[in-house]
């Protein structure tokens, strides 16, 4: 099978800012591809590359077999949602979803007719005389993926696409989203900041960082088994031992990455389950989330680490607060040891 | 004086009014009133036997300006003019602003602003006396076009009937080109800041739905300029349509609008003939907005 989109050494340098170094990975025909990194880490950059309007210094960009390292992006059967939209003020929303076949000559009736049905497909088949500017945020967002998907492109990127949007209504389009795709069973490479997003739209998410994926693996496996220290921080947040602090928790132990919900905290005289691991600490704080509260423990080996503690459990920890000493307990089994190649940030 | 800020803040339709007063009544009274005053002018006329004003509202001197075809003939000259010199900067000044709203960055940006502006820092009349000697037989723009063999392509250029005349700087076309040269800044300008203010991702935006590079500037870029281009023009139709030095100085003897309202207001002392001159330009731009207008300049705004 034909990759739909394979990146092979691919790199993009700024100056001296290598924004995209030495990448290679492949994204399969119809898959959910998310890039999940913060700003600057190469996502962004290697979106523009997929769609045109930056071209790779080093290595090959190909799409759907092709090699289209130097093609422009009017020569590309890839269509893109950009993070603000970019909807044309001065034309009404049907102008604005019928401007592809527009400027692929096609004629005047058909494009009008192809642009309704594309606004019926977001639910916007009223607004179409309207312009941009009299919209929400949610109906320009929708208006740019009808825009988008006239041209039935192969490929569907989309930049940060619910960025704007508050949260109910994100959510709301993350499921909207995922069944347009399966529907229309194109594509879609998601890039955003979000692990939340990635994790739950995605088939398979690329960890970027300085420029070089991470780790690229499906959000349940990046998320019980990071890789390195970089992915398990910003994918679920875990706490993370380096080899130093490692060291002193466990002796001779390796890097190893423990996720929040795994950590019981318990009061200082409270006895430790059998293969279990604890650390002393002392409580720097306790943010309340409804159904568990996360709690801040500095350790006295150095970090400080957080602890997802379920209301049932806080009751029994009745009467601790900040400032109290107490243990961080983990089971030795939950410890994800990590890959010491890159220190993470 | 905490006192006043007080007062003013709880009463800001106050604030408004010493805000706005002083300004309104020198705007008002000082700028709007003179202009009236003149315009008022031109609803008298002149006794052609005693040479006095007669101070009586008559449309007299309106009507002496559009049946004398001497005057008709100065009108159309001027309009012909303004409208040749307005297109030319438009064109002249598209490139210029693209670049220097969507491409330049940094130093390149501020050299060019700097670029457009010096000229306008320097004497207006030292400038077109400047360019009466780069435009004469002996001067410099005829000398390069014989160094590079191109003296036939000017004489062409100069026996071309109505616009031509025995050099550069007594003809319609030397005139043309001085026009071009002294209003391009109020053309760049305004083009560049409606330029600038597109985002970059809707040309990426267009580029990626399968518009060429000439589709993209059509269809996207160009109607998003067109406000900046209509405030452009209105500053080189109007400047054209007043100016009075360069028509004197450079170019063929016939009038313009300004030179006539110079002359009859002077030497003449036909006031209401001047005052009815200077309202043609008012006319001409209003019937150029509205042109303008019905063809969407200012539906972008």
């Amino acid at each position: 099978m034909t990759s739909a989109i394979e990146f092979r050494g691919v790199s993009r340098v700024f100056g001296d800012v290598r924004a995209v170094d030495d990448v290679s990975f492949s994204i399969d025909p119809g898959e959910f591809f998310a890039m999940l990194g913060p700003s600057g880490s190469g996502k962004t950059t290697s979106l523009r590359l997929v769609a045109g309007f930056d071209l790779p210094d080093a290595g090959q960009v190909m799409l759907d077999g092709a090699d289209v390292s130097a093609v422009p992006p009017f020569e590309r059967n890839v269509n893109t949602v950009f993070q603000d939209y970019a909807l044309f003020p001065h034309m009404t929303v049907l102008e604005n979803v019928a401007y592809g076949p527009r400027v692929r000559g096609v004629d005047a009736g058909t494009r009008a007719q192809r642009a309704r049905e594309m606004l019926d497909l977001v639910q916007l088949g009223a607004q179409g005389e309207r312009r941009p500017a009299q919209l929400s945020g949610g109906q320009r967002q929708r208006v740019a993926l009808a825009r988008a998907l006239i041209n039935q492109p192969k490929v569907l990127l989309l930049d940060e696409p619910l960025g704007a949007l508050d949260l109910k209504l994100r959510e709301e389009m993350q499921i909207e989203l995922k069944g347009l795709q399966r529907r229309l069973g194109i594509t879609f490479v998601y890039v955003t900041h979000d692990q939340g997003e990635a994790l739950s739209m995605a088939d398979r998410v690329a960890v970027f960082n300085k420029g070089r994926i991470e780790q690229l693996a499906a959000p349940r496996e990046l998320y019980a088994r990071p890789r390195t220290a970089f992915v398990a921080k910003f994918v679920g947040s875990a706490n993370v031992a380096d080899a130093d602090l490692a060291d002193k928790l466990v002796a001779g132990a390796q890097p190893f990455a423990i996720r929040a919900e795994n950590i019981a905290v318990l009061a200082d005289s409270a006895p430790l389950a059998a293969d279990s691991v604890a650390a002393p600490g002392a409580v720097v704080a306790v943010q309340f989330h409804g159904a568990a509260s996360r709690w801040q423990v500095k350790l006295d080996a150095g970090e400080v680490w957080s602890a997802l503690v379920t209301e049932e459990d806080a009751r029994k920890l009745n009467g601790l607060a900040v400032g109290a000493r107490v243990r961080l307990a983990w089971p030795r089994n939950a410890a994800v040891p990590l890959s010491s190649e890159s220190s993470g940030s | 004086m905490r006192a006043a800020s007080t007062f003013f803040y709880r009463r800001p339709y106050w604030y408004l009014a010493l805000l706005l007063v002083p300004p309104l009544l020198w705007f008002g009274t000082v700028y709007l009133g003179s202009l009236f005053a003149l315009l008022w002018q031109s609803f008298y006329r002149i006794d052609d036997f005693t040479a006095q004003v007669v101070r009586e509202p008559t449309l007299e001197t309106y009507k002496q300006l559009v049946t004398q075809p001497a005057n008709i003939d100065i009108v159309l000259r001027t309009l012909f003019m303004a409208i040749a010199v307005t297109i030319a900067c438009a064109v002249i000044a598209l490139p210029i602003a693209t670049y220097m709203a969507r491409y330049a960055s940094g130093r390149m940006k501020a050299l060019f602003y700097v670029g457009v502006m010096l000229p306008m820092w320097t004497s207006y009349l030292v400038k077109v006396y400047a360019w009466r000697l780069l435009l004469a037989k002996e001067g410099i723009i005829a000398w390069v076009c014989a160094k590079l063999g191109l003296l036939g392509l000017l004489e062409t250029a100069l026996e071309a009937p109505g616009i031509g005349g025995p050099s550069l700087s007594s003809s319609y076309i030397g005139m043309f080109l001085v026009f071009v040269y002294m209003w391009l800044p109020f053309m760049i300008l305004p083009m560049a800041a409606a330029l600038e203010r597109v985002p970059g991702s809707l040309i990426q935006a267009s580029a990626d739905l399968g518009a060429r590079p000439s589709q993209t500037f059509r269809n996207v870029v160009l109607p998003l300029a067109v406000p900046g281009i209509a405030a452009g023009s209105v500053f080189t139709f109007s400047l054209t349509l007043g100016d009075f030095i360069i028509p004197s100085v450079v170019g063929a003897p016939g009038y313009f609008i300004g030179m006539m309202v110079y002359v009859q207001q002077g030497t003449a002392g036909n006031v209401p003939l001047a005052a009815a001159f200077s309202v043609v330009p008012i006319v001409l731009i209003f019937i150029y907005l509205s042109i303008a207008r019905r063809f969407g300049a200012f539906d972008a705004l």
